[in-house]
């Protein structure tokens, strides 16, 4: 931008980080070294990477996390995989260790009814809510009209719209 | 009833943030452990090289007395906090404390015992994928287990413990399964 001549200079560094921006993909946190010969293992490894919580960052997937305990467990899985697991056998091996906790979406079952069923009940309420409101229910009287004028009252008004008309 | 359902919509604002604030006080590294009142996990684990054991960790070697388990590792940073108090429980005979170092370098492991003391009765290695950690459940170092004598999990320390944690909470329980 000076006069100095930096302002090539700004470009060309622009341009690199550019290039370097483009040439960049997403870092995965599953190394090539931890994967299954067999893709359709590895898939299913990954897709059950994605539901198991990584116990570290507690709000990524073992998928997802660079933590220790996270590779360590996304090497575990792919274990009991190659041992022949199915899908079901190897989330119960992990919630085995660490709870409920471990898997992201929540399971249906009793002691979490109210966390599935919460936000149906919450919105029916809202429904029923906007409903009630707007539902008028014969015979129920809206406010009473205002009183007629009395005469003097009449006469006061007369007089004030004469006034302002002037 | 017409009051009533002018007063519906803040109650459940209210129910909801007393949810909310009680969700505030809790700590979120805090979760419960599934392994209470369960047989520690099998294992078998190598000793610890130059602390002159001949075999480490084993489910066999938890059972007849009540100890607690420590899971610790040399890169572990809280663990050097705790570390005084177990030396203390060391010192006064409180109760035996073996460990698992996990996911640690053996050599690192040693030398740091060697450079901070070591409280421990018996120490095994647990290398990546640290296998007997998960089975533990463990979601990081150092986390604490009270062992009966019959070798079941009896309870849960996440995080350094403490003088305070030691006196007021695991040392009454240890007593009181001592006497049973």
């Amino acid at each position: 931008m000076g006069s100095l001549g930096f302002a090539r200079d700004d470009r060309r560094i622009g341009a690199a980080l550019v290039a370097l921006l483009l040439l960049s993909t997403p870092a995965l946190a599953v190394n090539p070294d931890e994967m299954l010969k067999d893709p359709a293992q590895e898939h299913r490894a990954r897709e059950l990477g994605k539901d198991l919580r990584c116990l570290v960052c507690q709000n990524q997937s073992i998928d997802d996390s660079d933590a220790d305990l996270a590779k360590d467990l996304r090497v575990i899985v792919r274990e009991r995989i190659a041992k022949g697991d199915s899908d079901d056998q190897v989330r119960a091996f992990v919630v085995d260790r660490y709870g409920d906790y471990v898997l992201l979406k929540p399971p249906f079952k009793a002691t979490t009814l109210a966390l599935w069923l919460g936000p149906l009940g919450l919105f029916l309420g809202a429904v029923w809510a906007v409903l009630a409101f707007y539902r008028r229910r014969p015979g129920e009287k809206t406010t009473p009209p205002p009183p007629p004028l009395s005469a003097e009252e009449q006469r006061k008004l007369d007089k004030l719209l004469k006034e302002s008309e002037r | 009833m017409r009051r009533l359902l002018y007063i519906l919509p803040v109650a459940v604002f209210a129910i909801l943030a007393l949810f909310f604030l009680k969700g505030l006080t809790l700590n979120p590294r805090d979760i419960p452990s599934v392994l209470i009142n369960r047989p520690v996990p099998e294992m078998a684990l190598a000793p610890l090289p130059g602390r002159g054991e001949t075999s480490g960790l084993t489910t066999q070697s938890l059972k007849g007395r009540v100890s607690l388990v420590n899971i610790y590792g040399s890169w572990c940073i809280s663990c050097v906090q705790e570390h005084p108090v177990l030396m203390e429980i060391k010192k006064r005979g409180d109760v035996p404390i073996h460990a698992v170092d996990w996911r640690d370098d053996p050599v690192l492991g040693a030398a740091w015992l060697k450079k901070n003391g070591d409280p421990y009765e018996r120490v095994g290695i647990d290398p990546p994928p640290g296998r007997t950690a998960v089975d533990f459940g463990v979601t990081g170092a150092p986390e604490s287990f009270i062992v009966d004598r019959d070798g079941i999990i009896r309870y849960k320390h996440v995080g350094p413990i403490s003088k305070e944690i030691w006196a007021k909470t695991l040392l009454p329980i240890i007593r009181e399964l001592e006497k049973k």
